[in-house]
């Protein structure tokens, strides 16, 4: 069986009285596109940093494609390539110079040919000669993403890539990050567009307080936490809450179901009640609800 | 694509010297002609009334110095500017990401800072040529002290870079410690010229030993023996460079 893409067991790391990760156990198969979601402060760029060498986790261990990011950096950094979350650039180059520079620090020369494709596949080829500086913020960010591709690396990490992008870029850009993983490259995501988490996906941990609280298939994920809902707007919506609904504003009551067949049970036990319906709807779980009660809940 | 092991320090180099060389103007000529206003002026003041080591005209006397307080405040500029500037901006990360080790990371620093100090120095030395006549005794010692004496500042120029936190503190490292260091190290006077008092003060001064030893490569005289600024600046040279290598292995501010 092959060595995961990544592999993390008991990863630590306190900055001062914050705990930013308090023994973080995580593997990423070979191939899998995975999300890595949680509030601000959870500990994923902290995680990803780990990763990448960027911090030195205080304890525990840390791999990629079988490597350890510390006793053999080389290959392990060889093997990554990390889409930062802040908008970084070097001000004193073109966008080619910086491709061709940032593939000789993996030890890669003559890399033009590759340079050129991941250039033509992000829409960048008429931009290859500007400076950073003239550069838009979208076009800025699919600098950073072609800066972390150069050397061709099996696992790449997007810390939160689509960040006050807008629509069309984002499309764009995730088609190509999909299209990288049809290809074979492990995807590690972060976002705090849930959707976007839920559309791409295959599997999903979620961070609190430096701890995974939750670890499974988006699918899983989905249908473990309710999986669909009745919301119903009632003129007396106490009757709801007395059944077991969760209430919300405007009158509003919501009904957690596993399946619909139970809509048909839980509508008769309102008539039952006394309940008088005036709007009603159904919906479908999403990974906001499921995020929610899992960071509700831990 | 081909893969070469020292491919990542050669590519860290050669940024690091075309980034100072993109702005060649603020960071090569510009320390010239400010060498070549202070050679001006003071030659023009002091170039009939003082001679230096006997017979030595002042003029010649301070060319040295000049190239030498140039090219170890320009060594010192390119490293720490280099770095608080990535390190503000974030995108040091393009250079802590890469499979880089530490020694491969202060070497490129280091000899890109130094080759900024050497262009400088040899700039202020050209622009010198027609305002004096001037030989050069020892070539081997003033290359020797020039090529220390920049892997010194540059070595220092890291610390400082990697240290501060923001441009106020790198201000202060460089207005409060290399600026008085250089300028009080006998680059404008021969130490025979002070007080006793300041003649010892002077000799605390690691600056003056690379000044001192630089001249001496010019006239074959010095305030005192070569071999003895030699050794103050390998030792100086070796403990910073230790000091520099051990916070970059940490990985200190970088890799926190």
């Amino acid at each position: 069986m092959s060595l995961p893409a990544i592999r993390i067991v008991s990863a630590t790391k306190r900055y001062g009285s914050v705990q930013a990760l308090a023994g973080v156990d995580l593997e990423v198969d070979r191939g899998e596109f995975f999300g890595l979601l949680g509030p601000n402060g959870a500990g994923k760029t902290t995680l990803i940093s780990a990763l990448s060498g960027l911090v030195r986790a205080d304890s525990g261990t840390l791999e990629v494609m079988g490597h350890d990011v510390v006793s053999d950096y080389r290959n392990a950094r060889r093997k990554l390539g990390v889409v930062p979350q802040e908008l970084v650039f070097d001000p004193f180059f073109t966008v080619r110079e910086l491709l061709r520079i940032q593939s000789g620090y993996f030890g890669i020369r003559h890399n033009d040919d590759w340079i050129d494709e991941i250039l033509a596949s992000l829409d960048l080829t008429a931009k290859a000669g500007a400076n950073m500086r003239m550069l838009s913020g979208g076009m800025k960010r699919r600098v950073l993403v072609a800066q972390a591709l150069v050397h061709r690396p099996p696992v790449i990490v997007l810390d939160e890539p689509t960040a006050g992008v807008d629509v069309e870029l984002r499309q764009g850009l995730w088609q190509f990050i999909r299209k990288l993983n049809r290809d074979g490259h492990t995807i590690v995501l972060t976002t705090h567009y849930l959707e976007e988490a839920e559309a791409l996906c295959g599997r999903i941990a979620m961070l609190k307080a430096g701890r995974v609280v939750a670890l499974d298939t988006t699918a899983n994920l989905l249908r473990r936490f309710a999986a669909h809902s009745l919301r119903v707007r009632l003129e007396r919506p106490e009757i709801a809450g007395r059944l077991g609904a969760t209430l919300a504003e405007g009158g509003w009551a919501e009904f957690a179901l596993d399946t619909y067949d139970e809509v048909e049970p839980t509508l008769a036990r309102l008539r039952e009640a006394g309940g008088r319906i005036v709007e009603m709807q159904l919906g479908e779980a999403d990974l906001e609800r499921v995020f929610v009660e899992v960071m509700h809940d831990a | 694509m081909r893969e070469s092991r020292l491919a990542g320090f050669r590519t860290l180099l050669y940024k690091e010297v075309l980034r100072f060389w993109k702005v060649a103007f603020q960071t090569v000529l510009a320390p010239v002609i400010n060498a070549m206003l202070f050679l001006l002026i003071f030659s023009h003041v002091l170039d009939r009334h003082v001679t230096v080591y006997g017979d030595i005209a002042y003029t010649a006397f301070l060319v040295p110095g000049l190239v030498m307080m140039s090219l170890l405040q320009n060594a010192f500029a390119n490293s720490s500017s280099s770095l608080i500037q990535s390190k503000i901006t974030g995108n040091i990360i393009f250079v802590l990401l890469p499979p880089l080790s530490y020694r491969e990371f202060y070497a490129a620093y280091v000899i890109a800072s130094m080759l900024r100090g050497l262009f400088v120095g040899a700039g202020v030395l050209l622009v010198s040529i027609p305002f004096v006549d001037l030989s050069i005794a020892a070539p081997g010692w003033a290359l020797a002290f020039a090529l220390m004496g920049s892997a010194i500042l540059a070595s220092l120029g890291v610390i400082a870079g990697i240290w501060a936190d923001k441009f106020d503190q790198l201000a202060g490292f460089q207005n409060f410690l290399i600026m008085p260091l250089t300028m009080l190290s006998g680059v404008f006077y021969s130490l025979h010229s002070l007080p006793q008092l300041w003649q010892d003060v002077s000799h605390a001064n690691p600056f003056f030993f690379m000044i001192d030893g630089f001249r001496y490569g010019f006239f074959g005289q010095s305030d005192v023996s070569p071999w003895l600024s030699l050794g103050v600046v390998s030792v100086c040279l070796m403990l910073l460079a230790a000091l520099t290598l051990a916070m970059l292995a940490r990985g200190y501010k970088l890799r926190a």
